[in-house]
């Protein structure tokens, strides 16, 4: 069984066994067109290597441990982040290696290739979904090929692909991947051709960029681009963009360069190229019965097909869910850095500058007209801060997955969260909050007079060094009751506050973790996986990873303060509507306004009455719930749910704090806490972020906890294996 | 009845339905003892019903000692199964059945095991019914739920 086939062999092995993209590369070839030199690892090896190693019963766990319907996009990329490890922590047998080898050495040498999927059916009529798989260009020598093989087998379980695993019928036990193995070409010029205008059908499109197609696939160099009367290829408009970059191959795979002078006045087709390939394009189509997507390039103006798939009116913009959002949240190095200069330099700044004005405001003597305007500001200021969060904020996040990504790929851990040890200690906001926290804890601890006099609800006047640091901390972080998110009216003022601080003094302050990993070890292993060439790329994305699980946490302090100012005012705006002296017109202007009219929910509401059926001798209990282990450490106390913010602020050293989703905002209570469960999922949410922080045991994912668990329950959490289990009756 | 319980012991009827065989532990003098019995469970799943001969060594344990715990899963010996598979264990108290009722129960059990009339007709053959007391039901790897059905 030979595991590297010819270009020759691909139509009589199948398209069962070589994939869509490989079977049609070999349809082009034979009908003599230039496509690159190419080779294909064909299905059968991947299913070989799957069942020798026996990694598909460990997939089967993976993605078998939670209904996919109930996880989040974030657990969906950890599944998808653990198995790409398991694929490279994996070797290859050594009997497939060997011969894999040596023909990848007889075929290209030291030559430069791309390694791409070939899926049977990714590219087919019925499901044109390209890009869920992983292709990657510019790998050099045998031992990295096949290192890039084995990440397009792990690609068939990308997060894209575990999004979409329905349109593409994913199925461990059936779904298959072949591997084209094909001769980068360097490229002079290349583009794609569209046989059908999405926006009319009479018409083609070209796009066109100078170097490697992968800029324009990618959305990071702007194409010239040509649309074309259909039929006779005549072209009817020429759209040029502002020309700067092109893509080369360097070290990391694709780099950008600046197009000299004269390249950034031309386009980098003449009309003849153009015809050419639209030319090129038709015989595809006739070749494939249907209009098609074409990639191509130029090289020594040769033109060279590189793939053809058939276009398909089903796709990602089809769907009407969030999915096609999640896939934006994949952004490549070069887009991260751009966002993380406008995140760092621009929108947090301007964000702690609106937080800080709208803190100098005071509403006292503000008509009612005005103050119902004031609201209305700081609402439309807060949806405004809440669509930043959500178009930059969020992507952002990706930068701490690029890095595990990168680390993952170069140091091959046994442990596919090796890579966190070294995004933490960024000086996060939260953290920052909580020591001050516990500053001022330790002036109770220290002052008897002045725990005595806090105990009894008199609060130190200004004068008072303990009055200004929590004055200060007010006017820092807000009173901590108001800024969970869920907009509850704040109920606490300072009281609130001082609870919490008597409940921090009683205990001696919790220290973070120092255990764990020698990071300046793991960051020399991680530097020296590197060539000389790619250290700086590899310096690069550790810092933009750390940066991100910074603002990750930050963003969301800093929004929470924006929020806090909206409810500050909203709060401003019920207390004059139950004011008796209020006139008429002014409680209509005030009741106008929506945060006001709305009726508060109760948010246990929502929630199911007592699990015990108190009608009969029967009752019900979970005895273990399973989510994922997030933070390692085994710990046992009494269950405290967060419904409201208020829940917080009774919160007793050495509960568990459990909840649907942490929020930053939320976080301060977490030096009370013995562990952590959150019912929302993955590795990297806030939760599990501050938790590592402090080494507390910490489970997310936990479906349906705040349902299953009763607040006072005893539970003890096992952040090593995920499991969460609740004290019931002796047998 | 809440939608936890209410699903918990639909799911462990579906499981008793599906399934013929039980794992049953019994226990005497300090050494535990498994053995597989044919089972059925009323509609209510507060009793467990079981037929074996008077000779057998979980019969004499059961006499010996009358708490004992079944397992019912239904795993079909693949890798799929540590994820796929619901397994049930039941703890409560054996007995032989000798009431006036033992004709209804026998038949109700029979309904399921028709093929064992013959063997339940031996004079050697124990007619067995456990009062259960409490449920623990996995699933999902190690999604574990408990429900008490008598005290």
């Amino acid at each position: 069984m030979k595991p590297l086939l010819k270009i020759e062999d691909f139509i009589n092995d199948g398209i069962d066994q070589v994939g869509g993209k490989a079977f049609c590369l070999a349809k082009i070839h034979e009908l003599g067109l230039t496509v690159p030199k190419t080779a294909c690892i064909p299905c059968r090896i991947y299913e070989k290597y799957l069942n020798q190693t026996r990694i598909k019963d460990t997939i089967l766990l993976e993605i078998n441990k939670k209904p996919f319907k109930h996880m989040r996009w974030e657990e969906i990329w950890d599944i998808s982040l653990r198995i790409r490890n398991l694929f490279l922590t994996t070797p290859i047998p050594q009997d497939i290696q060997k011969d894999l080898f040596s023909l990848i050495v007889e075929s290209f040498g030291n030559n430069p290739v791309a390694v791409r999927s070939s899926a049977p059916g990714e590219d087919n009529a019925a499901s044109s979904f390209a890009g869920l798989h992983d292709s990657f260009l510019n790998i050099i020598g045998a031992d990295t090929i096949i290192k890039h093989i084995k990440l397009v087998w792990a690609s068939l379980y990308s997060d894209a692909a575990l999004l979409y695993r329905k349109e593409l019928g994913l199925d461990i036990h059936t779904s298959q991947m072949a591997v084209v193995v094909q001769e980068l070409i360097l490229s002079d010029r290349s583009g794609i051709f569209f046989g059908l205008n999405p926006s009319n059908s009479n018409e083609s499109v070209i796009e066109s960029v100078y170097g490697l197609n992968q800029a324009l696939v990618d959305g990071d160099v702007e194409p010239d681009r040509w649309i074309l009367n259909q039929s006779s290829g005549k072209i009817l408009n020429h759209i040029e963009p502002v020309r700067k970059q092109y893509a080369v191959p360097n070290a990391e795979g694709v780099g950008f360069a600046d197009l000299s002078g004269e390249k950034n006045q031309t386009p980098p087709l003449d009309d003849q190229e153009v015809f050419q390939i639209w030319e090129t394009g038709r015989k595809m189509e006739a070749l494939f019965g249907r209009p098609q997507d074409m990639e191509w390039t130029f090289c020594n103006d040769q033109l060279i097909v590189l793939q053809s798939r058939p276009i398909t009116s089903a796709g990602f913009n089809e769907s009407d869910d969030k999915r096609t959002w999640y896939l934006t949240l994949h952004r490549s190095y070069e887009n991260l850095k751009k966002l993380y200069i406008k995140i760092e330099h621009h929108l947090i700044p301007q964000m702690s500058a609106d937080a800080k004005r709208l803190g100098q405001i005071n509403f006292q003597r503000m008509t009612t007209k005005q103050l119902c305007l004031e609201i209305e500001q700081r609402q439309t200021l807060y949806d405004h801060w809440v669509k930043i969060y959500w178009a930059d904020f969020i992507p952002f996040a990706h930068g701490i997955r690029l890095f595990g990504q990168v680390y993952n790929d170069a140091v091959t851990p046994a442990d596919p969260y090796e890579f966190m040890a070294l995004l933490e200690d960024t000086g996060l906001k939260s953290m920052e909050r909580n020591r001050l926290l516990e500053k001022l804890a330790q002036m109770i601890r220290s002052d008897i007079d002045l725990k005595t006099m806090l105990e009894d609800d008199m609060i130190p006047g200004t004068d008072h060094s303990f009055r200004s640091l929590l004055d200060k901390f007010v006017e820092e972080f807000g009173d901590l009751s108001c800024t969970t998110g869920s907009g509850n009216e704040c109920q606490y003022g300072d009281n609130g506050i001082i609870r919490l601080l008597i409940e921090f003094s009683r205990q001696p302050p919790k220290q973070k973790h120092t255990d764990g990993p020698d990071i300046q070890r793991l960051k020399e292993d991680y530097m020296q996986s590197f060539p000389a060439q790619k250290k700086n790329f590899a310096a690069d994305v550790l810092h933009l990873g750390r940066e991100s699980y910074r603002l990750r946490d930050d963003d969301n302090i800093h929004l929470g303060r924006i929020e806090a100012r909206l409810i500050e005012s909203v709060s401003k705006g019920q207390s004059r509507l139950s004011d008796p002296l209020i006139s008429a017109d002014e409680q209509k202007m005030l009741l106008k306004i929506p945060a006001l009219s709305r009726v508060s929910d109760d948010v246990s509401r929502s929630l199911e009455p007592a699990l015990s059926d108190k009608t009969s001798k029967r009752w019900f209990k979970s005895r273990q719930i399973v989510g994922h282990p997030a933070g390692p450490g085994i710990a046992t106390g009494k269950a405290r749910l967060i419904k409201t913010p208020q829940d917080l602020l009774d919160f007793k050293q050495g509960d568990v704090l459990v909840c649907s989703g942490v929020d930053p905002n939320m976080t301060f209570v977490i030096p009370l806490a013995s562990a952590l469960v959150e019912e929302r999922g993955g590795m990297l949410i806030h939760g599990a972020i501050i938790a590592r922080e402090y080494g507390l045991p910490c489970i997310t994912g936990a479906s349906q906890a705040m349902q299953l668990i009763k607040n006072g329950d005893q539970i003890t959490v096992d952040g090593y294996l995920g499991i969460i289990t609740c004290k019931t009756d002796d047998l | 009845m809440n939608n936890h319980m209410k699903n918990s012991l639909e799911q462990i009827t579906t499981l008793f339905g599906s399934q013929m065989l039980a794992v049953l532990s019994t226990q005497s003098r300090d050494q535990p003892y498994a053995s597989l019995v044919a089972f059925a469970a009323d509609d209510n799943l507060e009793h467990i019903f079981f037929l074996t001969p008077t000779t057998t060594r979980k019969y004499e344990n059961l006499i010996d000692n009358p708490k004992v715990a079944i397992l019912v899963n239904n795993s079909v010996n693949k890798a799929d199964d540590i994820h796929n598979a619901v397994s049930v264990t039941g703890i409560g108290t054996a007995a032989v059945v000798e009431t006036s009722d033992k004709t209804q129960l026998l038949n109700m059990y029979l309904k399921k095991h028709p093929h064992l009339k013959g063997f339940s007709k031996a004079p050697t053959t124990a007619f067995i019914c456990i009062a259960m007391k409490r449920y623990f039901m996995v699933n999902q790897f190690q999604n574990v739920i408990e429900i008490q059905v008598k005290s």
